[in-house]
């Protein structure tokens, strides 16, 4: 039972559960002020190594924390601030969930290093770029080590920031500003939100810490549904909407893709965009005592699924099927989430982390081999010139599509299963969302590696294998995504859910506080093996469909400026989201901002300071006229000024 | 012989307010209305003695030797301002051949 976290005594290991985030700042520090100066080959070992050794450090707290007892416990460092009753420790929390993502992250971010020492090695913002990836690794450790909400969202604002750097790193280009821009201000948005209910967390327990804040919630009566759980919950969701990437505040992840594709894999495909998930499962006892909240996450999901999945059908840039695909896959978490499959949740947040980081690399190397061309009709036949790329990307894009016995089957699966016991409906749309995943994947695979090379002579004299730091990540990638999905075999196949199991004790105070939200599922094992059934053919159909369209009939997207049917046109266009955006939000605020600068700025603010100046410059030149140089009238206006003022003392006060 | 604060006593305070008072008046009145520089200085040489006046009377009404040694204070100063002042006067009227201070008007905006 997790009564209440005990605070470790034991002084190496707080030492390296500091050294698990410290590593990457030191190589932060190190490649960002020796940026330029330092060679290349140390640079990237620095960066590389740092991770690295986070890596192993969380290993090996991994190995103790099992061999312990799975006790979770609080590694405090220091009285970070006492404001009033507020108190924030600089402190992490070492639990199961913790030392998922710690694995999860420090893991994928180590071959994402290694594979960015191959794939930026021609740029000359080199550095840079490692000092910006080491950084981002500091935060997103800080976001899921933290003991209290404070602590997480200074690792929340923290990849929000390297988001933004690394979105932007060309920023020569001003249409990449302008997608960090608005990744930066879409994410302040939710971060608003998230900040109003740590805020409200802390009004309503008293404390913004993990343990105190959810042993309160557990015992507190009558809280269930109570209209201020159903407020922390929104908020926080909020925030997580931002960061995650969800309806409304979805439009900023395809736009991030315009940084370089390394980073599109690791902070945008699998660990920062998945920070919303961690929030919401580690504050899983609010969660489970606000239904309504959990009701409308689903349904944020379930649309959010569908609407970036119809989107992904259409787009020609291999990046951006990518980047919706993400925002769809994200979408099927919080569809988990919000019908309280918790690990199933962080199960898909898992192998999605492999096979979509798989993705991402493995559309790096095609776009490296093709002279940085990213647009899918020109491309094709690849498979010739790539092989091992070829083959990690068709096994992510199994992988992706629910295919048996890839990862994203087992997690796809169980996810849908308790969605289907949840809510038939909702099963069924998360189905078509599955099913046109794996039509827009394949096709994307297709069109990439199949068929006849469409692209430039020159680009096909180009054409090469990427070098062995890049394809070692993208083998090992590979290796996961395909064994992955073992560690959470369903129950008809095996009596005991590993992922699931090892779990379960961070779900024990929600289990208290509302316990018959958290019953598990009870689907007896014909249904499970249908639904699995289902969900497997529904993906091999989508997989014909895209055979016999793009390989067969050899069909290639239209070229841009040709007619569309209107569907078509709207789909190919994102429904026109960014437009309305732009037309309801931005362009109203930009012409307020106008009508204020002319206003308010220019007439009144100016107008007050400029007529202060006015005022003396015009008085100085009255009142010069009285020093006349005449001691006469001196004397005479002194005699007069004290006869006044004794006047005014004797007879008035 | 009486003592000089017994003999300050024999004439009331009020006259010597009076007298003080009205000394003062025709010292600023002179400094306003007159324009020779000479002039004006023997002015503000009465003013200050209308107060030295004052200050000793008062002084010995009430007993407190305070007043008397502002007087010398007063007296010396006023020395030494004239001995300056008067140096000042004597080089305006060798540059100007006047000490009329209404033509002495070019210290201005």
């Amino acid at each position: 039972m997790q009564e209440v976290v005990m605070p470790i005594n034991n002084q190496e290991m707080a030492l390296l559960c500091l050294l698990v985030p410290l590593l990457p700042f030191i190589g932060f520090l190190i490649n960002g002020l020796g940026n330029r100066k330092l060679p290349k080959a140390l640079v990237g070992l620095l960066g590389s190594g740092t991770v690295l050794a986070s890596f192993l450090i969380s290993v090996y707290l991994f190995i103790d924390f099992t061999s312990n007892g799975s006790r979770p416990y609080i590694v405090d460092l220091y009285n970070w601030f006492t404001v009033g009753s507020l108190e924030i420790g600089f402190s992490f929390m070492i639990d199961q969930l913790t030392l998922l993502m710690l694995l999860m992250v420090t893991g994928i971010g180590f071959l994402i290093h290694v594979y960015s020492a191959g794939y930026m090695s021609h740029d000359e913002g080199y550095g840079k770029f490692f000092a910006y990836l080491n950084l981002f690794m500091f935060s997103m450790l800080l976001l899921v080590m933290g003991s209290n909400y404070v602590m997480m969202f200074v690792g929340w604002e923290g990849v929000g920031l390297c988001s933004y750097l690394l979105i932007g790193f060309w920023n020569k280009n001003h249409n990449y500003n302008n997608a960090a821009k608005k990744a930066f201000i879409m994410n302040r948005i939710g971060d608003l939100g998230f900040l109003l209910g740590i805020f409200l967390i802390f009004i309503t327990f008293g404390s913004v810490s993990y343990p105190e804040v959810f042993l309160s919630a557990s015992q507190m009566t009558g809280l269930t549904d109570s209209g201020v759980m159903i407020a922390i919950t929104m908020l926080l969701f909020v925030g997580a909407m931002g960061k995650s990437a969800q309806i409304p505040l979805f439009t900023w992840l395809p736009d991030a893709m315009a940084g370089p594709t390394p980073v599109s894999a690791l902070i945008h495909a699998a660990t920062m965009v998945t920070a919303g998930i961690y929030m919401v499962l580690r504050s899983n006892v609010l969660y489970v005592l606000a239904p309504t909240t959990m009701e409308f996450i689903a349904i944020i999901g379930l649309a959010t699924a569908l609407l970036a999945a119809t989107i992904g059908l259409a787009q020609n840039d291999i990046k951006k099927v990518l980047a919706y695909s993400t925002v769809s896959q994200l979408g099927f978490m919080f569809l988990a989430l919000g019908v309280m499959a918790f690990s199933s949740s962080i199960f898909h947040v898992l192998t999605h982390a492999f096979f979509k980081a798989l993705l991402f690399l493995g559309a790096g190397s095609v776009i490296h081999a093709v002279s940085n061309e990213q647009d899918i009709r020109n491309m094709g036949g690849l498979r010739k010139w790539l092989p091992i790329t070829f083959i990690t990307f068709l096994i992510g894009t199994l992988a992706i599509s629910g295919i048996p016995p890839f990862a994203g089957f087992f997690s796809k699966d169980e996810l849908l299963a308790h969605v289907f016991e949840h809510n038939k409906l909702m099963w069924a749309l998360g189905l078509l969302a599955s099913f046109m995943t794996s039509f827009y994947m394949f096709r994307l695979l297709f069109l990439t590696f199949f068929g006849k090379f469409r692209g430039t002579e020159a680009q096909r004299s180009h054409l090469h294998e990427s070098p062995s730091s890049m394809t070692i990540p993208l083998i090992v990638l590979a290796i996961l995504s395909t064994v992955g999905g073992f560690i959470g075999l369903p129950a008809v196949f095996s009596d005991t859910h590993t992922l699931g199991n090892f779990l379960s004790p961070i779900y024990d105070l929600a289990r208290r506080a509302n316990g018959a939200a958290l019953e598990p599922a009870h689907i007896d094992h014909a249904t499970e093996y249908i639904l699995m059934a289902v969900s497997v053919v529904v993906s091999v159909i989508a997989i014909i469909i895209a055979y016999v369209m793009y390989v067969k009939k050899e069909t290639v997207p239209a070229p841009e400026g040709t007619r569309l049917s209107p569907i078509h046109n709207l789909i190919y266009n994102k429904y026109y989201i960014d437009e309305i955006y732009d037309t309801v939000f931005v362009r109203p605020v930009m012409a307020m901002s106008t009508a204020f600068h002319r206003f308010i700025d220019v007439i009144v603010v100016d107008g007050i300071v400029n007529g202060f100046g006015k005022l003396v410059m015009a008085s100085g030149r009255v009142l010069r006229l009285t020093q006349s140089g005449v001691i006469g009238f001196y004397v005479f206006v002194m005699v007069a000024s004290i006869v006044l003022i004794l006047f005014l003392n004797f007879f008035i006060a | 012989m009486n003592q000089m604060p017994e003999v300050i006593r024999t004439i009331p305070l009020e006259f010597y307010l009076y007298f003080s008072t009205a000394l003062f008046a025709i010292g600023v009145i002179g400094v306003l209305t007159r324009r020779n520089a000479i002039v004006i200085f023997m002015c503000v040489e009465l003013m200050l003695n209308a107060v030295n006046v004052l200050m000793v009377a008062l002084s010995s009404y009430r007993s407190d030797p305070n007043g008397q040694i502002f007087v010398f204070f007063i007296m010396a100063v006023a020395a030494a301002e004239v001995t300056v002042g008067l140096a000042i006067i004597v080089m305006i009227y060798r540059n100007l051949r006047t000490t009329d201070v209404q033509l002495l008007n070019y210290l201005k905006w």
